[in-house]
C-alpha cells in the first residue's frame, strides 16, 4: 500500500512529495498533537494548582474527613470520595442486569423489524442533559421514593442499616438510581456489540445440543462475550464517577459518611459543583483542584482499564476459534 | 434394517427462494447415508431441515413431513428432536471459553445432569467413541479451542455424542480437514454406525463411496437419485447421477 | 434416551421467564425517558409564553439564556469543528502508524475526561494566564472561559466522529483520484472530505447538540448573568445554568418553569438533530 506512506530515500519510488503534500501533512498532524497536548496541559495546570493542597495535607487528603473554610484550614476529601463510590456502585448494581437484559433483548430475541426503532429509543436515553435528569429526578422520582419506593423497601429491609433512617427522597439512593438510568445507554449499547461479535456457530453449537434460546445465550453468547460485558461495565462506571449534575440535585448535598442509602451524601463531581466558586481562600481553591484531580485520575485509570478490555474482545472476534 | 427417519414432500425456503423441493426419502437405522451434489444443490438445507436447524434462520420455511420413528419433528418442540437428532458441522465450534470437559459435557448439562460421576463416565464414553480420549486423557482442563483442528472436530463430535442421541448429521465434516484427520473421522463414522443412523453431507465422492451404504444425488434443490451406494455409482439410473459422477459438472 | 418430560417443560418455562424479564427490562429502561418527555410537555408547556422567551432571566424569562446557550455553541463550534475535523483527517489519513494509534488513544482518553474537571481547568488556566499577563484574571467567568470549556469538550468528539466518517469512504475513491496525478493533500481536501460531508456534518451537529446541554463546566467559567450579552469578557447566561438555578430556587413557579426550559432545551437539541437528518437526505439526492 505504498500510497499510504512517504518513499524514502532507498526505494524505487517516485516522489510524491510537493509542498503542499508535506505542509498540509505537518499541518492537520501537529492540530492532532496539540488536541493531545490539551489533555497534557490538564493534567499539568491540575498538578500546578493543587500543589499547595498536596503539600498542606499529602496522603491524608484522602482520609481527611473535614472540610473547614475558616483557619485552621483542613481538607479532606474521604466523604466525597465516600459518595461518589457508593452512588456509582448502586448505578452498576441497578445498572448492569438492565442493561444486560437490554442488550440480550435486541441482540437474540427481538423480531427484527422492532430492533432498529428500539435501539434508537434506548439511545435518546443518552440524549437526555445531566441537569434535565436532576431536574425529574427532584421533581418527579424523589417524591416518588419518599412516599412509595423507600417505604416499602424500609418495610422489608429496615432490619438492615443500609435502609434506616428518614427517607426523605434526596439521598444517596435517588442519586444512585439516576445515574444508574443514566449510564443504561453505554453498557447496553457496548455489550451489544460483544454479543454480535458472537458468532454464529457459537450459537448453533448450542442449539444442536436441544439447548433453548435463553440457554443458547446464556451457555455460547454470554460465556464468549463475558470480556466485551466487563469492559462495557466499566465504562458505564467511568461515566458514573464523572457525573455532575444530576447526582448534585438529587444527592442531598451533605458533606456525611452514613451507611444508610437513604441518607444525603455528596459527591466529589457534586462538591465541587456546589461550592468551588465558594472557595474562600487560595488553599481552598487548591484543595478543590486536588479534588478534581483525584476525580480526573479515577475517571481516567478506569476508562483506560475498560478501553483495553473491549479492544481485547474486539480483536479476539476477529481470530476467532 | 428399520427405516430410521422418513422424509415425505419435504420444501425449505429461505424466504421466498425456494431451496430444496419435494424430497422423499428414507434414512436407515445402523446404516450411513450420504448426501452429494455440487455446491449449492440444497444438501445442507436438506439435513438442517432434519434436525430443525433450518428454521433458526430468519424468515426460513418449511413444507412436508419428516418422521423420526413415525412421529412428525414438526410437531413436538424443536428442543427435544435436537436432542434426539444430532449435528456436527462444517468447521468445527468448540466453545473457546469451555475447557475440553466442558465441552463435551454441555450438552449434559443442559438437561439437568449435575452428578459428577455420571458426567465423568459419559465424557469417558463420549470422547472413546470419538476416538479421542487417548489423546486429551491428560488435559481435560484445557480450553476446547487449544486442540488441532481434526482434533477439534472429534471434540465436537464427542459433543454431539454425549447427549445420546439416536442420529447424526454431519455437515461436510472433513472439508475444513487435512486428509490423514479425514481419514481418521472416516474410521470413526464406519465405528459410529454400530450405534447410530448416520448422515453425511459431503462434496467428496469418493468419500461417500468409502463411508457409506446409502446414497442420495441432489441437484437444483431436488434429488434426483437414491440408491445402494454401489448401485448409484456403478449403474445410476439417471444421466444426470452419471454426469456429475463422471465429473462432467460440479 | 428420552430426556424425562417434567425436565424439558421446566426449561420452557424457564425460557419463556428470561425472554419476558430481558423485555421487561427494555420497558424499564424506557419509563425514565417516557416520564421525563411526558413531564417536559405537560408542565413545561403550561410555563412557555411569548414573554419568558423575550424578557431576560432578571426579569423571569428566558430570552438571555437562549441567546447565551446560542452564543456558546455557536463560538465553539467556530473553534472545535475545524480543530477536530483537521484532527479526524489526520487520524484517517495519516494516522495508520504508531504515532497515530497513541494520538487516537489519547483522544479517545479526552471523551471521558469528566466535564466539571474540564471547567476547573479552564478556570485555572484562564486564572494564572490572567495573573501572568495574558488577558486578566476576571475572565475566568466570562464567554470566552465558557467558549474554552466547551471547545475542550467538543474537539476529542468531534475528532472521533470525523475520523470514523472518513473512514467510511472506499479506498477506491482516494485511489482513483491520486491515479489522476492529482496530489495527496487535494485528494483529502476535495474529494475524500466531500463525500464525507454528510457523516462528518452530522457529528458536528452531535458535538454541537451534546455541549448545547452541558451545564457542570459552565458553572466555573460562563458562570451566569441576568442580563443579555453584554460582551465576550463578561459572565453569560445559558439554558442549562438557568434549569440548575431554577430547579434548585426556592420559588415553586420557578421550579415549574425549569420544565418549560427544559423543553426549550431539548426542542433545540432535537432541531440539530434533525437538520443534520436532512443535510444527509439533501446530500443523498443532490448525488
Amino acid at each position: 500500500m505504498h500510497f499510504f506512506r512517504w518513499t524514502r530515500g532507498k526505494g524505487r519510488g517516485i516522489s510524491t512529495d510537493t509542498l503542499g503534500e508535506s505542509l498540509f501533512q505537518w499541518f492537520s498532524t501537529l492540530i492532532a498533537l496539540g488536541v493531545v497536548g490539551v489533555l497534557v496541559l490538564i493534567a499539568i495546570v491540575l498538578f500546578f494548582e493543587a500543589e499547595a493542597s498536596i503539600r498542606a495535607f499529602g496522603w491524608s487528603f484522602l482520609g481527611g474527613t473535614v472540610w473547614n473554610p475558616q483557619p485552621p484550614l483542613l481538607f479532606g476529601a474521604l466523604p466525597f470520595v465516600y459518595g461518589t463510590l457508593v452512588t456509582s456502585a448502586l448505578a452498576l448494581l441497578l445498572g448492569v442486569p438492565i442493561s444486560l437484559g437490554i442488550a440480550i433483548f435486541l441482540s437474540e430475541l427481538a423480531p427484527p423489524w422492532i430492533r432498529i426503532p428500539l435501539t434508537y429509543v434506548v439511545e435518546l436515553l443518552a440524549a437526555v442533559p445531566s441537569v434535565v435528569y436532576g431536574l425529574w429526578g427532584i421533581f418527579v422520582l424523589a417524591p416518588v421514593m419518599r412516599t412509595a419506593i423507600e417505604p416499602v423497601i424500609q418495610g422489608t429491609f429496615g432490619f438492615l442499616p443500609l435502609f434506616q433512617g428518614t427517607p426523605i427522597g434526596l439521598d444517596k439512593f435517588s442519586a444512585g438510581v439516576i445515574l444508574a438510568i443514566m449510564i443504561i445507554p453505554t453498557i447496553s449499547s457496548v455489550s451489544r456489540e460483544a454479543f454480535l461479535a458472537v458468532p454464529d456457530s457459537q450459537r448453533e453449537a448450542a442449539l444442536s445440543l436441544g439447548a433453548t434460546r435463553w440457554e443458547t445465550t446464556r451457555v455460547a453468547v454470554l460465556r464468549y462475550a463475558r470480556a466485551g460485558i466487563f469492559g462495557a461495565v466499566i465504562l458505564g462506571l467511568g461515566r458514573a464517577v464523572g457525573e455532575t449534575m444530576a447526582v448534585t440535585m438529587t444527592i442531598g448535598n451533605k458533606n456525611v459518611i452514613s451507611v444508610s442509602l437513604f441518607d444525603q451524601g455528596q459527591t466529589i463531581a457534586s462538591w465541587i459543583a456546589n461550592n468551588f466558586t465558594e472557595a474562600e481562600t487560595p488553599l481552598e481553591l487548591s484543595a478543590f483542584i486536588e479534588l478534581g484531580l483525584v476525580l480526573m485520575l479515577m475517571s481516567l485509570i478506569i476508562n483506560i482499564f475498560a478501553r483495553l478490555m473491549v479492544a481485547r474482545v474486539l480483536r479476539q472476534g476477529e481470530g476467532a476459534a | 434394517m428399520a427405516t430410521k427417519i422418513r422424509v415425505e414432500s419435504l420444501s425449505a425456503w429461505y424466504g421466498e427462494k425456494l431451496a430444496i423441493q419435494g424430497i422423499t426419502m428414507e434414512i436407515e437405522d445402523h446404516m450411513v447415508t450420504a448426501v452429494i451434489g455440487p455446491s449449492g444443490c440444497g444438501k445442507s438445507t436438506l439435513i438442517r431441515c432434519l434436525n430443525r436447524m433450518h428454521e433458526t434462520i430468519p424468515k426460513a420455511s418449511v413444507e412436508g413431513k419428516v418422521l423420526l420413528e413415525g412421529e412428525d419433528i414438526y410437531a413436538s418442540s424443536a428442543v427435544s428432536v435436537r436432542r434426539r437428532i444430532g449435528m456436527v458441522f462444517q468447521k468445527a465450534n468448540p466453545f473457546p471459553t469451555m475447557s475440553i470437559y466442558d465441552n463435551v459435557a454441555a450438552g449434559l448439562r443442559l438437561n439437568g445432569v449435575r452428578n459428577r460421576d455420571e458426567l465423568d463416565k459419559a465424557v469417558l464414553e463420549s470422547l472413546k467413541q470419538a476416538a479421542l480420549w487417548d489423546e486429551v486423557k491428560d488435559s481435560l482442563d484445557k480450553s476446547g479451542a487449544s486442540l488441532s483442528g481434526g482434533q477439534q472436530q472429534r471434540l465436537c463430535i464427542a459433543r454431539a455424542l454425549a447427549v445420546k442421541p439416536e442420529v447424526l448429521l454431519m455437515d461436510e465434516p472433513c472439508s475444513a480437514l487435512d486428509p490423514i484427520a479425514t481419514a481418521k473421522i472416516e474410521d470413526l463414522i464406519f465405528d459410529l454406525k454400530k450405534d447410530f443412523a448416520l448422515v453425511v453431507v459431503t462434496h467428496n465422492m469418493q468419500q461417500a463411496a468409502r463411508v457409506s451404504e446409502t446414497t442420495a444425488f441432489m441437484y437444483l434443490g431436488k434429488l434426483i437419485e437414491v440408491n445402494n451406494t454401489r448401485e448409484l455409482f456403478e449403474r445410476p439410473r439417471e444421466a444426470l447421477t452419471e454426469s456429475y459422477i463422471t465429473g462432467r459438472f460440479g | 434416551m428420552k430426556v424425562a418430560f417434567d425436565r424439558d417443560t421446566r426449561r420452557h418455562w424457564i425460557d419463556l421467564a428470561m425472554s419476558i424479564a430481558a423485555l421487561a427490562c427494555v420497558v424499564i429502561a424506557i419509563i425514565p425517558l417516557g416520564s421525563i418527555l411526558i413531564e417536559a410537555s405537560l408542565r413545561g408547556l403550561q410555563s412557555l409564553s411569548p414573554a419568558l422567551l423575550t424578557s431576560t432571566t432578571g426579569q423571569g424569562g428566558i430570552g438571555n439564556a437562549i441567546q447565551g446557550t446560542l452564543i456558546l455553541i455557536l463560538l465553539s463550534a467556530l473553534v472545535s469543528l475545524p480543530v477536530g475535523i483537521l484532527t479526524g483527517i489526520y487520524l484517517a489519513e495519516f494516522g495508520k502508524n504508531r504515532l497515530g494509534a497513541g494520538v487516537r488513544f489519547f483522544v479517545e482518553v479526552m471523551t471521558q475526561v469528566p466535564s466539571m474537571v474540564v471547567g476547573i481547568f479552564i478556570y485555572s488556566l484562564v486564572l494564572e494566564l490572567g495573573l501572568i499577563g495574558f488577558g486578566s484574571p476576571r475572565l475566568v467567568f466570562s464567554t470566552i472561559s465558557g467558549v474554552l470549556a466547551l471547545s475542550t469538550i467538543m474537539v476529542p468528539f468531534v475528532a472521533r466522529t470525523s475520523e470514523e466518517a472518513l473512514r467510511l469512504v472506499p479506498i477506491a475513491v482516494r485511489e482513483s483520484s491520486l491515479a489522476l496525478g492529482i496530489p495527496r493533500y487535494r485528494t483529502i481536501l476535495r474529494v475524500v472530505v466531500p463525500s464525507a460531508s454528510s457523516a462528518l456534518v452530522t457529528g458536528g451537529l452531535l458535538g454541537i447538540a451534546r455541549v448545547a446541554g452541558e451545564t457542570a463546566p459552565l458553572l466555573v467559567t460562563a458562570f451566569g448573568n441576568n442580563d443579555w450579552f453584554r460582551g465576550l469578557d463578561q459572565p453569560i447566561e445559558s439554558l442549562p445554568h438557568t434549569i440548575y438555578i431554577w430547579a434548585t430556587g426556592p420559588y415553586v413557579a420557578q421550579n415549574q418553569a425549569a420544565w418549560g426550559v427544559s423543553l426549550v432545551l431539548v426542542l433545540m437539541m432535537l432541531g440539530l438533530s434533525i437538520v443534520s437528518r436532512v443535510v444527509i437526505r439533501l446530500r443523498s439526492v443532490s448525488r
